[in-house]
């Protein structure tokens, strides 16, 4: 059984449906990314994953490490390593990014009535700073208001790098991002991932190919309509690049219809698609 | 001799009325008349025109309906509360003279530790008299006066006389009359020209004994160019029964000079506080009220500060959390009465499980205050659906040329920013707790940092069980 294992997973919010029966499987040290016109529903996804009450799943199932995910609160979800970079990160007026750190670092790491000694946590907020590059006056501020685009982006990579996960889902990062920020970004998610030694999943959902030039991903996958209807390796990425989401698209229709006739495994071009 | 005293009251015709000083007891009786006004005075040993002062206070207050406005004030008794408890034979100088009992609960409250910390003099009113008073030897030095305020009618009456109902007359209102007849305790605080004052003046305040009122008055003088901090707190246990706070603060603040009010009241949720605070500012001057309301059944209280000459600033920063059965209405008066002046509110409310808290202000500026600035805001935090928050602001602008703003917000706390703070592994009550803070974070920052852990852990007090 993979380490996250998304089944059947139907979701709504109010009235419309927007996640159609997805299926995933990522295992801790794999890196997958998630690809996708807007409004296929990968934000989704990634929101449902971290328990956004805003959302209504309305079928399927998650299994984090064979627990039942969607029964577990947000909180109870970080505390047990999942993650997710937000791409719109709200901001919290008059917490400061510091105490903010020092709270969820505290709670990953199981402190029950007291915070992580102010020592530790300065130590390792220092230490974390320095390897992403990251101004040290933004932890002064509070969380996310007035921050820059780019600002908000690097904080999730900090709170990413405080909390050492053992599966982060990085939604969209990259948008936003000029090319240094998100070489700057990638760097520091790749240094994680080694940091981790290789056992850390990633997700990274994105809607350009741009960041998969620095992370190197073992999967892509695609999702249109709600549905993940292609996956494969990288290089998957570069045919996408090459094509756009419409050439997919079409060759999918294609293929989907000859699936459809035939059965669920097709090769098309250079490309080894599986249907879902 | 002296037929008026500088407020215009005739002393010689309360010389000798109502006067009966067979009928002392220890502890007054409950509910007022004039006798019991002038076995206060007598008791006291104070001079006649004080006597004279508080007579005619109380004669004004009998006369004066009460404020229709507002909250509803009518289900205060005040034929069934103590106007005067004397609660030792004489003041203490130092810690160690202090009755155990008193002793104890000031531990609570934390006192001795901040004597160990080498914090200002420690005033501290136990029922409705100063036991105990404590200044530092340098700024005796330097001419600077921290006293109860009896103690301070008794030894410094020229300077008291002079400034005493200059700023808060008790025609002011039907509180401020009552306060003038029976006021009892307080600080007196008297910085000398140039004097600044760099540790916090503190005091705290406690009411102790069932249905007792405590009329404390307040009354600080900042000469030219000095600057003071005074820090007021306010504890007080449960009781069964209302009590009533009625203060008067009055705050004259001197060309060029700067004072800052601090005040975190915790009062007992069954504490009638109405609150009379006022500041005059003259040239160059800044006044500055910070005000922390939790606790209380209902809380009346507009810090104002009269803005009387070219360049006086003033600003007005508040916190309101009201609970379930409590009734905040905490705001601001900010006057420009002269050109140049600048004003500056800002106000925080948070209500939950049903109560309610808001904002009532007015700007005044009268013609020919030109060039004056005021800005204003007020942002209130609904955390539940049975909460309420009122805002009424007034502005009664009678020049042109003068920068007004208003901004005014209304929040809940959103499911987006629970949902993120929850994001990262912490829990929802501690969410909810962080949101809060954050809200009030602004005012916080300005408070001495035990007065800012404090609040911060009433906040959290406050918030226990509000995730249900």
């Amino acid at each position: 059984m993979a380490d996250l294992e998304i089944k059947d997973l139907t979701v709504q919010v109010e009235d419309k449906v927007i996640l159609k029966g997805a299926n995933l499987a990522i295992n801790k040290g794999e890196i997958h990314a998630l690809m996708g016109p807007n409004g296929s529903g990968k934000s989704t996804l990634a929101n449902v994953l971290m328990g956004n009450p805003f959302y209504q799943v309305v079928k399927g199932e998650v299994l984090y490490k064979g627990e039942d995910l969607l029964a577990m609160s947000p909180d109870e979800r970080a505390r047990k390593g999942l993650f997710i970079a937000f791409q719109y990160p709200v901001s919290i007026p008059g917490v400061t990014m510091s105490s903010f750190l020092r709270t969820a670092v505290s709670a990953r790491r199981g402190y029950e009535k007291e915070l992580i000694p102010v020592g530790e946590f300065q130590k390792l907020l220092k230490n974390k700073m320095a390897e992403l590059k990251i101004e040290p006056a933004i932890v002064t501020r509070y969380v996310n208001e007035g921050f820059s685009g780019g600002e908000k982006k690097r904080a999730e990579i900090l709170q990413m790098a405080m909390l050492e996960p053992e599966i982060a889902i990085m939604d969209e990062t990259d948008s936003g991002l000029d090319i240094d920020s998100v070489k700057v970004v990638s760097d520091g998610i790749n240094r994680m991932y080694e940091h981790s030694d290789r056992r850390m999943g990633i997700l990274v959902i994105t809607h350009y190919s741009r960041i998969l030039h620095f992370i190197q991903p073992s999967y892509v996958h695609v999702m249109f309509d709600g549905r993940f209807v292609v996956s494969g390796g990288p290089e998957l990425a570069e045919e996408l690049e090459q094509t756009g989401y419409e050439g997919i698209k079409s060759q999918f229709e294609v293929i989907a219809a000859e699936v459809a006739s035939e059965g669920a495994v097709r090769r098309a071009g250079k490309v080894f698609w599986v249907v879902h | 001799m002296a037929t008026t005293n500088p407020l215009g009251i005739n002393v010689e015709k309360y010389k000798y009325g109502f006067f009966e000083p067979e009928k002392y007891v220890f502890k007054a009786r409950r509910g007022l008349n004039a006798a019991v006004v002038n076995e206060i005075s007598h008791m006291k040993s104070e001079p006649d025109w004080m006597r004279a002062f508080r007579l005619h206070a109380y004669e004004h207050y009998t006369q004066r309906p009460m404020p229709k406005w507002g909250a509803d004030l009518g289900t205060i008794d005040f034929d069934n509360i103590f106007y005067y408890i004397k609660p030792t034979e004489k003041r203490a100088d130092s810690w160690d003279d202090l009755p155990p009992e008193i002793k104890r609960t000031y531990d609570r409250l934390g006192i001795p530790e901040a004597e160990r910390k080498f914090l200002a003099g420690v005033g501290a009113q136990y029922e409705s008299e100063s036991v105990y008073h404590n200044l530092k030897d340098e700024w005796e030095k330097l001419g600077v006066i921290f006293l109860d305020t009896d103690s301070a009618l008794k030894q410094h009456p020229d300077i008291v006389r002079e400034y005493f109902g200059t700023v808060v007359p008790p025609e002011d209102n039907k509180l401020a009359a009552l306060n003038s007849a029976v006021w009892s305790g307080g600080s007196f605080v008297y910085i000398p020209a140039g004097v600044r004052v760099d540790i916090p003046l503190q005091a705290y305040f406690r009411i102790n004994a069932q249905n007792a009122g405590q009329f404390e008055r307040t009354l600080i003088i900042c000469e030219p160019g000095s600057y003071v901090h005074y820090v007021e707190g306010c504890t007080a246990p449960i009781y069964t029964s209302d009590s009533l706070h009625s203060a008067v603060v009055e705050i004259i603040v001197k060309e060029g000079a700067r004072c800052r009010y601090t005040t975190i009241q915790n009062w007992s949720t069954n504490v009638y506080n109405l609150v009379t605070k006022r500041a005059v500012a003259y040239r160059d001057a800044t006044m500055e009220w910070i005000d922390g309301n939790l606790g209380s059944k209902l809380t009346m209280k507009y810090p104002s500060v009269y803005m009387v000459e070219p360049g006086a600033k003033a600003e007005i920063l508040s916190v309101a959390f009201a609970g379930k059965g409590q009734h905040q209405d905490p705001g601001g008066k900010v006057i420009h009465a002269a050109p140049h002046t600048q004003s500056v509110v800002v106000s925080k409310s948070i209500s939950k499980d049903g109560g309610r808290a808001g904002y009532r202000g007015l700007v005044k500026i009268y013609d020919g205050a030109k060039g004056s600035r005021s800005a204003v805001r007020c942002d209130a935090l609904i955390l539940d659906d049975r909460s309420r928050s009122d805002t009424y602001p007034t502005m009664e602008i009678d020049e042109e040329d003068v920068s007004i703003t208003h901004e005014a917000t209304v929040s809940k706390v959103s499911d987006e920013q629970l949902f993120y703070l929850m994001s990262r592994g912490v829990k929802e009550d501690e969410a909810m707790n962080m949101i809060v803070r954050g809200f009030v974070e602004p005012i916080v920052k300005e408070l001495p940092l035990e007065y800012a852990v404090e609040l911060n852990r009433l906040i959290a007090l406050e918030m226990e069980g509000s995730v249900g």
